[in-house]
């Protein structure tokens, strides 16, 4: 059943107060709520080099209450791997395995381990947190970078390329199940890990997770541009069960009312976008358009 | 020389304040009027949005001032306008 009330939500914390992240981290939003739809005592999570590492804390002491095991910047599939197969050869059948990437970490450094990892069908969820960047080391381009932005690895003519489409490559390994969520709609995020964590095979979930300082907003409006991102249609949020493709959320609505917002609307709040030009958002408008109207088309085709 | 016998053992045990009485980082404070609180449970859309998770879900609210990072988020998303950021001297 889905989540339709804050009511619903399992009220205790995972993560304890007095965290490394920023003041309005989208990735914290999106982890306090991922881990509230995982067992507390039964979760195993797989975190490469990132912002969630420097969440997870220095040592002696973390924040987050279940097990984390922090891999190498490259490695997160294999590792999470590595844990699936030790937990089956040592007769432990009811964890959750949950690798936790940046985006940085899933579309470029460790897309060769996820890809091996999906390829075998690795019985494990594997969340991709994509803040848009390498934000950890201050702001570097990624594979996800929108065109159009500012980043201190694009600082004069802003980045060049589109953001890669990360989940149809995922698509590709024929995975029984893929989402995307956002922490500014965190029931459906919450719907979607719940049900993952019961799904048996290779399970990718990417969300969209802004982040104040990287993206220029100021922190109070974390919540405003990720639902200004969904509005506009540059993050759509779906679910693909089997290979059957529906709009959720928000998306969905959208789908039935239509679109009010465009890009103009969505970048307007955020520095990163200060030097973007007339043709870079004409272009960046299309490509928004292209991806919004073959999901339209994906979910009324599936979902007639 | 003994030989060590003793496992090397790095993992780190779940405590609050990892980073330190995070609240020192606030240049604002949320201030609740529970009067303009719906203090129904069936709101709490600033206890949901909290990214630090320091707003209590029990009625009337209380944020845990040691480590509210003062992101304004909740006085932003509450519907009646209910909490309001306050400057620190
Ligand atoms: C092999 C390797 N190269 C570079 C680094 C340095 N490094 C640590 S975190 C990071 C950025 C991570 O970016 P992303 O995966 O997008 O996560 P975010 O920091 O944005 O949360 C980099 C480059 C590293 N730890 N290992
Ligand atoms: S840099 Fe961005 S993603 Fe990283 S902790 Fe800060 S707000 Fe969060
Ligand atoms: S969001 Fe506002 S009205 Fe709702 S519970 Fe919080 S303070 Fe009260
Ligand atoms: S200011 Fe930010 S950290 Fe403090 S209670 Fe409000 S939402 Fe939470």
């Amino acid at each position: 059943m889905a989540t339709t009330s804050v009511k619903q939500l399992p009220k205790t914390e995972m993560i304890l107060p007095g965290t490394r992240s920023c003041a309005g981290c989208g990735l914290m939003l999106t982890y306090r709520h991922a881990l509230k739809a995982l067992d507390e005592g039964k979760t195993i999570v797989a975190v490469p080099a990132s912002c969630m590492t420097v969440l997870h804390g220095v040592y002696p002491i973390t924040p987050v209450k279940v097990v984390c095991i922090n891999n190498p910047f490259a490695a997160t599939g294999a590792a999470a791997s590595g844990i699936v197969a030790g937990l089956k050869a040592t007769g432990k059948s009811d964890y959750t395995v949950v690798a936790f990437a940046g985006d940085g970490g899933t579309y470029d450094i460790g897309i060769q381990a996820l890809s091996g990892a999906l390829e075998r069908g690795v019985n494990f969820i594997y969340i991709c947190y994509d803040n848009e960047g390498y934000m950890n080391t201050g702001t570097q381009r990624s594979s996800a970078s929108p065109l159009g932005a500012v980043t201190s690895t694009t600082p004069i003519l802003s980045k060049l390329q589109h953001k890669k489409d990360m989940i149809r490559i995922v698509e590709a390994h024929d995975l029984p199940y893929i989402a995307t969520g956002s922490p500014a709609f965190p029931f459906d995020l919450f719907d979607k890990v719940k049900y993952a964590k019961d799904v048996l095979g290779s399970r990718y979930i990417e969300v969209h997770a802004p982040c104040p300082p990287g993206w220029g907003f100021p922190n109070k409006d974390l919540v405003k541009m990720g639902k200004l991102a969904v509005e506009s249609g540059i993050h759509v949020l779906f679910e693909i069960r089997e290979g059957r493709f529906s709009l959720t959320s928000r998306s969905l609505a959208m789908a039935k009312k239509g679109r009010k917002m465009n890009v103009s609307d969505y970048i307007k709040g955020q520095t990163r976008f200060k030097k973007i030009s007339g043709a870079h958002l004409a272009q960046l408008q299309e490509f928004t358009d292209k991806k919004w109207n073959e999901s339209l088309e994906r979910h009324f085709r599936d979902n007639p | 020389m003994s030989k060590n016998s003793t496992p090397i053992r790095t993992v780190s045990t779940p405590a609050e304040g990892e980073a330190g009485k995070t609240g020192d980082w606030r240049s604002q404070t949320p201030k609740i009027d529970h009067e303009k609180c719906s203090q129904k449970d069936s709101c709490l859309l600033c206890w949901l949005y909290c990214p630090d998770g320091v707003i209590s879900a029990t009625f009337p609210l209380e944020i845990n001032l040691t480590y509210c990072k003062g992101c304004g988020i909740c006085a932003e998303e509450c519907p009646r306008k209910a909490i309001e950021m306050v400057d620190d001297k």
